[in-house]
């Protein structure tokens, strides 16, 4: 694959603001037909690379340069999303951003709508949307509308989108971070078959697995410089682990399991808003941590919603043997806690400072219309800035100014401030860094050993494994079933989260 | 504070201009009018602000001061209720409006622009309605009464004398001030305006929050409806407090509150307030037609938003930039 031609040549390119160096001494060519991952830790200066190669922000030195039609590469400056597009680099978000409500083939063609007459030729754009949808992997009528796509089937509009602008240059920021095992399978199949076209693909993820799987070159960067770039063949997961963090990251000690502990949280038939929910039973005990695996739509949220009151459920449940009933703030003054998949929307107050953001829950525990202690808050907030180890330490900071690690370690936060009696985490870590993952994990077995009980909902089979003491695997908005998790591996559970049946293959090493 | 220094600066822009080119701006009978206004719109302006904050909106504040102000005087005189009846009666009135407004918001999730614009309508019609469309006066009587509005206080400046709304309005606003920065629901409140979805995620709230809001802002515009009618004395059902809710909103927004939500500043609210009133008094006082009025207050509010805008996109690109 070396032997292709470069598609775009980037030499000695860096980015300052404010004179500190975001991006610095950046050099390599992407060919046709490779797949370059790009890793690192949150604030490594990945988004920095990203934005860049994508015209959104222009690189304060150092030069790009794009291959012509002939292949000769030709300097280029990218002053907006439209020159990198014009150059053929096109860039799909973490973030998906299509318009609700228009339909695939109108936000496929969003802004270049094939017209006749002044009026948009509906038939012809339908026709090549649908041409573009094939390309990825999609059967999807192309008059369906975005809101009711599932976020695996937007993932891949997205892709479409960016190759119906002619892209050579496909750049992916963590495409796998919302989709589950299965989806993220179908994705790097596709980002497979674009390599075989010519397309370069360059890709952002946290997820190791996946680079190690797909990955033709790897671009390790750490403090915004680079500390390796490796071909296929010169890398481990050891090696990329050390590179990114500069350290070794030490295995979570297993912990010891308490049978004796008393119940914190029962579920009795309870059954939450997913379109086919069953009623779930089970029990989570203090000092447990339970990991709910399914693939997403398995009713994994849903359930975490219903126990925290948010969406209307039917059923049972008790805390610490009495009813939890009511609204979320009164399950939430019973100690019941929960962070959000959704945390942009649900989780943060993005204009508002850590401080805060922080306080938001421990408030509650000062009484209602009464004042509060200034300096107390002052207080609760440094202490816990420095345990849940944020970066910066600031506490006026605004959120939105922070990495995705920081901004969930932040909503984390809120909670450890009140040691909540039931932790409910939904997707704890996700599009957060190996190093900031480490540290949530470690705040979360913390909280348990001090006697809460943890139930966590992750499609990264991966952290499943690593953080729970007991998996419940979901299909369907029903219990698929469990397994402890020393019996548990990723076959196993994928077995049962798919509809396998537990009496065959591997569940039956529950015993 | 730092939000209020905007609002700071047009006020005291206003009145210089105010002042330098109108004879009569610097007198103490003008300016104890101008107090005297000024309190009573800022009443008006704080309930307001309130809602706004939670990034609702009312619309009914104007048909709320009227009702409000147009059944105080029918009850003392047509049907010969005591004060000490009235004052409660209207008030709780008023209150009650509010919770119906905060219910169909919270419980049938109504858009509030539309709750409060069928509530502009309602009220105003009722108002007419229950009065046979006839003014309504106190003629020449309760002086007691009215003197909760009218009592006037020697300062020992030429003839002005400090009107006694203005101590409901200290008294108002220091409350709503501590209650939004030093009390866990004004924090809740100012979070629900940020991110209600977050805010009930973290267990606050939301729902009794936003109805709070609107009750608090439904009986500041029938309290403050009731201190308008005890100071001009008589009314007509079919205009009073015509437009006074654009210029509550106009003085919330100048003031620093977002229509997005989450940011108030109560001394900003005050001082928007209190700018429009100079505004409308210069208007006179400069020998403007007093036609423009309304085109000049539209002119400066956009000008302070716009403005308000640009300062807070540039601030921003700032710590943006010091931040990466």
């Amino acid at each position: 694959m070396t032997s292709n031609p470069a598609l775009l040549r980037i030499t000695g390119v860096g980015r300052r603001y404010a004179g500190v160096t975001a991006l610095a001494g950046i050099g390599l060519d992407v060919r046709g037909g490779e797949v370059l991952a790009i890793v690192g830790e949150n604030g490594a200066g990945k988004s920095t690379l990203l934005k860049i190669l994508s015209g959104v922000v222009e690189p304060s030195e150092g030069s790009l340069e794009v291959a012509g039609a002939d292949g000769v590469l030709h300097p280029v400056k990218l002053a907006g999303v439209r020159d990198a597009a014009r150059a053929g680099i096109a860039l799909v978000h973490q973030e998906l951003n299509l318009p609700e409500n228009l339909d695939v083939a109108g936000s496929i063609f969003l802004g270049r709508e094939p017209a006749r007459r002044g009026f948009m030729d509906l038939h012809a754009m339908r026709e090549r949307a649908r041409g573009w949808l094939r390309h990825v992997g999609l059967e999807l009528d192309p008059s369906t509308p975005c809101g009711t796509l599932p976020i695996a089937h937007r993932q891949l509009v997205e892709i479409a989108k960016a190759l119906s602008c002619e892209a050579r240059v496909l750049v992916l920021d963590e495409p796998t971070s919302s989709l589950s095992a299965r989806e993220a399978d179908r994705l790097l199949g596709i980002m497979g078959e674009l390599r075989a076209q010519g397309t370069a693909v360059v890709f952002v993820s946290h997820h190791l697995d996946e680079v190690l799987r797909i990955a033709d070159r790897v671009l390790v960067l750490r403090d915004g410089r680079p500390t390796g770039l490796l071909k296929r063949g010169e890398f481990d997961r050891a090696m990329l682990e050390r590179l990114m963090v500069g350290r070794d990251i030490a295995a979570a000690e297993p912990r010891a399991a308490k049978p004796g502990a008393a119940v914190r949280l029962r579920l009795d038939g309870l059954v939450g808003a997913h379109r086919n929910a069953k009623p779930v039973s089970f029990e989570v005990r203090a000092g447990e941590i339970v990991g709910l695996a399914g693939l997403v739509g398995a009713g994994r949220t849903e359930l975490l919603e219903a126990i925290a009151g948010l969406v209307p459920h039917r059923g049972h449940a008790s805390l610490d043997g009495q009813p939890l009933t009511g609204t979320t703030a009164e399950r939430v003054r019973r100690g019941i806690a929960i962070v959000p998949e959704d945390r942009a929307r649900h989780g943060i107050f993005a204009e508002d400072p850590v401080a805060m953001n922080m306080s938001l829950a421990w408030l509650d525990r000062r009484g209602g219309a009464r004042t509060f202690d200034t300096a107390a808050e002052h207080g609760l907030v440094s202490r816990m800035v420095a345990r849940m180890q944020l970066r910066p330490a600031d506490p006026r900071r605004r959120v939105q100014t922070l990495s995705g690690g920081n901004q969930q370690k932040t909503v984390i936060g809120r909670w450890m401030a009140v040691d909540p009696a039931v932790l409910l985490l939904d997707e704890p870590t996700r599009g957060v860094d190996v190093g900031a993952r480490a540290e949530i994990h470690a705040e979360v077995r913390r909280l348990a050993d001090a006697g809460s009980a943890v139930v966590f909902a992750s499609s990264d089979l991966e952290e499943v494994l690593l953080l729970a003491d007991r998996v419940i695997i979901m299909h369907e908005g029903a219990v698929a079933g469990q397994m402890a998790v020393q019996d548990a591996d990723e076959v196993a559970i994928m077995h049962l989260a798919t509809g396998g049946t537990p009496t065959t293959g591997h569940a039956t090493r529950t015993a | 504070m730092k939000k209020s220094l905007g609002i700071l600066g047009i006020f005291v822009a206003v009145c210089l201009v105010a002042a330098l080119f109108g004879d009569n701006f610097l007198t103490g009978y003008n300016l104890m009018n101008l107090t005297q206004r000024s309190a009573l719109f800022a009443i008006l302006s704080l309930g307001a602000g309130l809602v706004i904050v939670t990034g609702g909106i009312d619309l009914s504040i104007g048909s709320v001061v009227c009702l409000a102000g147009i059944a105080t005087p029918w009850l003392l005189v047509e049907h010969e209720w005591s004060p000490w009846a009235v004052i409660p009666t209207v008030l709780a009135g008023s209150a009650l409006i509010g919770l119906a407004h905060g219910l169909l918001i919270t419980r049938l999730r109504l858009q509030p622009f539309l709750v409060t614009l069928c509530g502009l309508l309602l009220y105003r019609g009722i108002a007419r309605w229950m009065t046979g469309d006839q003014s309504q006066g106190f003629q020449g009587e309760f002086d007691g009464v009215r003197s909760i509005a009218l009592a006037k206080f020697p300062v020992g400046f030429e003839n002005y004398r400090l009107p006694a709304t203005v101590i409901p309005l200290v008294l108002l606003s220091v409350a709503i001030a501590l209650f939004l920065h030093r009390t866990v629901w004004g924090r809740w409140l100012l979070a629900t305006g940020r991110n209600e979805s977050a805010a009930r995620y973290s267990g606050v709230p939301t729902a009794r929050l936003v109805t709070l809001v609107y009750v608090a802002c439904s009986l500041l515009a029938g309290f403050g409806g009731m201190l308008f009618i005890f100071d001009i004395g008589s009314a007509q059902p079919s205009d009073f407090g015509n437009f006074y809710e654009l210029y509550a909103i106009a003085a919330a927004v100048l003031g620093g509150c977002s229509l997005r939500g989450g940011e108030a500043s109560v001394v900003g609210i005050v001082l928007g307030a209190a700018t429009l009133q100079v505004l409308r008094t210069a208007i006179i006082l400069l020998g403007l037609s007093s036609q423009l009025e309304f085109a000049v207050i539209g002119t400066v509010l956009l000008v302070g938003v716009a403005a308000d805008e640009l300062i807070r996109r540039f601030h921003a690109r700032r710590m943006e930039r010091a931040a990466s």
